[in-house]
C-alpha cells in the first residue's frame, strides 16, 4: 500500500492554476526529491497533502485513507520552511517544542506524561541535542534549531518525513551532516522521506527518486532513469540534466 | 501603612475579584501578545463601552448586555478577517469604532446615565458589588479551565499555526475559543481598570514576563505574578494615596515592565 497516493490533483488560487493534474505515489522507504524552480508549486503540493490547501480536482490518499478523513497524523512528520517557523520572541524551550510532535497521538485534553518526556529525552540524545533540552529555541544556532525541529518530527515515530526546504538556514557543513542524518533514518529505519528543494544539483546526492515540478509534473521516477532519458535531455538541455544528475559521490 | 484597611469589605472584595481577573488577564494575554493579537483586547473594550451603554439605556444590568455583545463582536472580527479580505487590525478598527460610536450616540440620547458610563470608562474596582465579585470569580474559573483544557492546542497554534494543523489541532476552533475568551476577560476587566485601560492589563504583564522567561509555561506563571502584584499593590496605593485605582494598577504594571526590560539588558 502506498503511503501517499495522489491522483489528478489540481490547485488554484484566485482562478489561476498553481498545480495541474498531478499524479504520483510515495512508497514505504522511498527517498524522493521534490524539485522545481521558485513558484513551481512545491510548497503548495506539500500543503495540499496536509489539507492546508484545498484541491480543485483530484484526490489524495494517505496510508490508504482519503486525506480529508485521515486522522493518524503521527505517522507523518513535517518540517516546514524554517524561516516561517521560529518567532524570536517566543519563549518555548527545546523540550516543549519537541513535545508538540506528539500532539496528534493525544486526545483532548491533551496532556503529556513522564513516558512522553522520556521519548523526548531519547530522541534528543539520538540527535545529540540532549544537553539543550531546557534552553530556549530562539537562543540556539540555525543548525541546532533545525535538529530540534527534526526531533519534533521524529518523536512520534513517523513512517514518512516531509521536509520543506530544510537547508535554507544552514551553513554548508550543517547542511551536509543534516542530510546524512536524514539518509541514515531512511536507510536504517526504513522511513520514507520527501525532500522539497529548489537545489536540483544537491538533492540527487541523497534521494533515489526525483519529482520535478513546474506547475505540472515534468518528471517522476528514479534519478538513474532521469539521467539516461533523452526526453529529459531535450526538455532540460544536456547541461542542466547533468547538474540534476550530480550523483558522483553517491 | 495601616494594614487595618484589609478589614474593609470593599477592599476584600476588590482584592478577591482583582486577583482572579489579574491572573486570567495575564494568562490569556500571553497568547494574544505572541500571536500579535494584542490590540483585539483594545478593540473589544471599545465594543464593551457601546454594549454597557446599551445595557444602561435599556435598563439591563450592563454585564448582561456586555458579555453576549462583546462575544458576538469578537466573532464578527474573525469572520470579517476571514471572509471580507480585510486584515485583522482593520477588522478590529471597524468593530471598535462602531462600538464607541454606538456608545456615544446612546449616551447622548439618554442624557441621564452619563456619570455611570464614565465610571466604566476608567473603572472603579473599589466599588465592585458582591454580584460582580461572584461573576468575576466564576468567569475567571471558566476562562482558566478552558485555557488548561486547550493548553497544548493553544501553545501549538500560537507557536506555528500551519504545523499545528498537521498534527490534528483544529486551529480555526482554537482561534474562535481564544477570541471568545478574550471577550469575557475584557468585560471582566472593565470594572478593574476601565474601558480605556483594559488592553494594558492584558499586554503589560505578558510583555514583562517575555523579558525574563526561560520557557512558555514559566512565561505564563511570571506574567500572572506580575499582574497579581500590580493589581494588589495598585489597589493598596490608590487607597492610601487617594489615586484612581485603574490608572495606578496600569502604572505599576508599566513600572514592572520597565524593571524587567532593564534587568534583561544588564543581566
Amino acid at each position: 500500500m502506498p503511503i501517499i497516493e495522489i491522483k489528478n490533483a489540481s490547485v488554484s488560487y484566485n482562478n489561476s492554476d498553481v498545480l495541474t493534474d498531478i499524479s504520483f505515489s510515495v512508497e514505504p522507504a522511498d527517498f524522493i526529491g521534490f524539485v522545481g524552480p521558485n513558484g513551481a508549486g512545491k510548497t503548495t503540493l506539500v500543503k495540499s497533502i496536509f489539507g492546508l490547501v484545498p484541491l480543485k480536482t483530484g484526490s489524495i490518499e494517505l496510508f490508504g485513507t482519503n486525506a480529508k478523513k485521515f486522522t493518524d497524523w503521527g505517522k507523518i512528520g513535517y518540517l516546514p520552511q524554517q524561516s516561517s517557523t521560529i518567532n524570536p520572541l517566543f519563549p518555548a524551550t527545546v523540550e516543549e517544542v519537541i513535545l508538540l510532535g506528539m500532539l496528534s497521538q493525544k486526545k483532548l485534553p491533551r496532556k503529556f506524561t513522564k513516558a512522553d518526556r522520556t521519548k523526548v529525552d531519547e530522541i534528543a540524545d539520538q540527535l545529540k541535542i540532549g544537553g539543550l533540552k531546557k534552553r530556549m529555541l530562539s537562543e540556539l544556532s540555525g543548525g541546532q534549531q533545525q535538529k530540534v525541529l527534526l526531533a519534533r518530527c521524529l518523536v512520534s515515530k513517523p513512517q514518512l518525513l516531509i521536509f520543506d526546504e530544510p537547508s535554507t538556514a544552514l551553513d554548508p557543513d550543517s547542511r551536509e551532516s543534516f542530510f546524512q542524518l536524514v539518509k541514515e533514518l531512511n536507510k536504517k529505519n526504513g522511513i520514507a522521506v520527501v525532500l522539497v528543494t529548489h537545489d536540483a544539483g544537491f538533492v540527487g546526492k541523497f534521494a533515489e527518486k526525483l519529482l520535478y515540478l513546474d506547475k505540472k509534473l515534468v518528471y517522476f521516477g528514479k534519478f538513474s532513469e532521469f539521467c539516461k532519458s533523452d526526453e529529459m535531455r531535450l526538455f532540460f538541455g544536456e547541461h542542466y540534466q547533468h547538474i540534476i544528475c550530480h550523483q558522483h559521490d553517491k | 501603612m495601616d494594614i487595618n484597611f484589609l478589614q474593609y469589605a470593599f477592599i476584600q472584595k476588590a482584592f478577591l475579584a482583582g486577583s482572579f481577573i489579574a491572573v486570567t488577564c495575564a494568562a490569556l494575554g500571553m497568547f494574544l501578545v505572541l500571536r500579535k493579537m494584542s490590540l483585539i483586547s483594545d478593540g473589544l473594550s471599545h465594543v464593551s463601552f457601546g454594549a454597557i451603554a446599551l445595557g444602561l439605556f435599556l435598563g439591563v444590568y450592563p454585564y448582561y448586555a456586555a458579555v453576549p455583545l462583546v462575544m458576538a463582536a469578537s466573532y464578527l472580527i474573525l469572520k470579517i478577517t476571514e471572509k471580507a479580505k480585510v486584515y485583522g487590525d482593520a477588522a478590529i478598527g471597524i468593530v471598535s469604532a462602531v462600538g464607541i460610536a454606538g456608545g456615544v450616540i446612546l449616551a447622548s440620547l439618554s442624557k441621564g446615565f452619563n456619570v455611570d458610563l464614565f465610571s466604566y470608562l476608567f473603572g472603579n474596582i473599589l466599588s465592585i458589588s458582591t454580584t460582580e465579585v461572584v461573576l468575576s470569580v466564576l468567569l475567571s474559573f471558566v476562562v482558566l479551565a478552558v485555557l488548561w483544557f486547550y493548553y497544548w492546542d493553544l501553545f501549538s497554534a500560537t507557536f506555528d499555526q500551519n504545523y499545528a494543523r498537521t498534527t490534528g489541532v483544529k486551529t480555526n476552533m482554537i482561534n474562535i475559543i481564544l477570541t471568545l475568551l478574550t471577550s469575557l476577560v475584557v468585560v471582566l476587566s472593565v470594572k478593574v481598570v476601565g474601558v480605556l485601560l483594559v488592553s494594558a492589563l492584558m499586554i503589560l504583564p505578558a510583555a514583562g514576563a517575555l523579558q525574563l522567561a526561560k520557557g512558555f509555561r514559566s512565561a505564563i506563571l511570571v506574567g500572572c505574578c506580575f499582574s497579581l502584584v500590580s493589581v494588589l499593590t495598585g489597589i493598596t496605593f490608590s487607597f492610601f494615596l487617594d489615586l484612581p485605582t485603574g490608572a495606578t494598577i496600569v502604572m505599576i504594571n508599566a513600572i514592572i515592565f520597565a524593571i524587567a526590560l532593564i534587568y534583561k539588558k544588564i543581566a
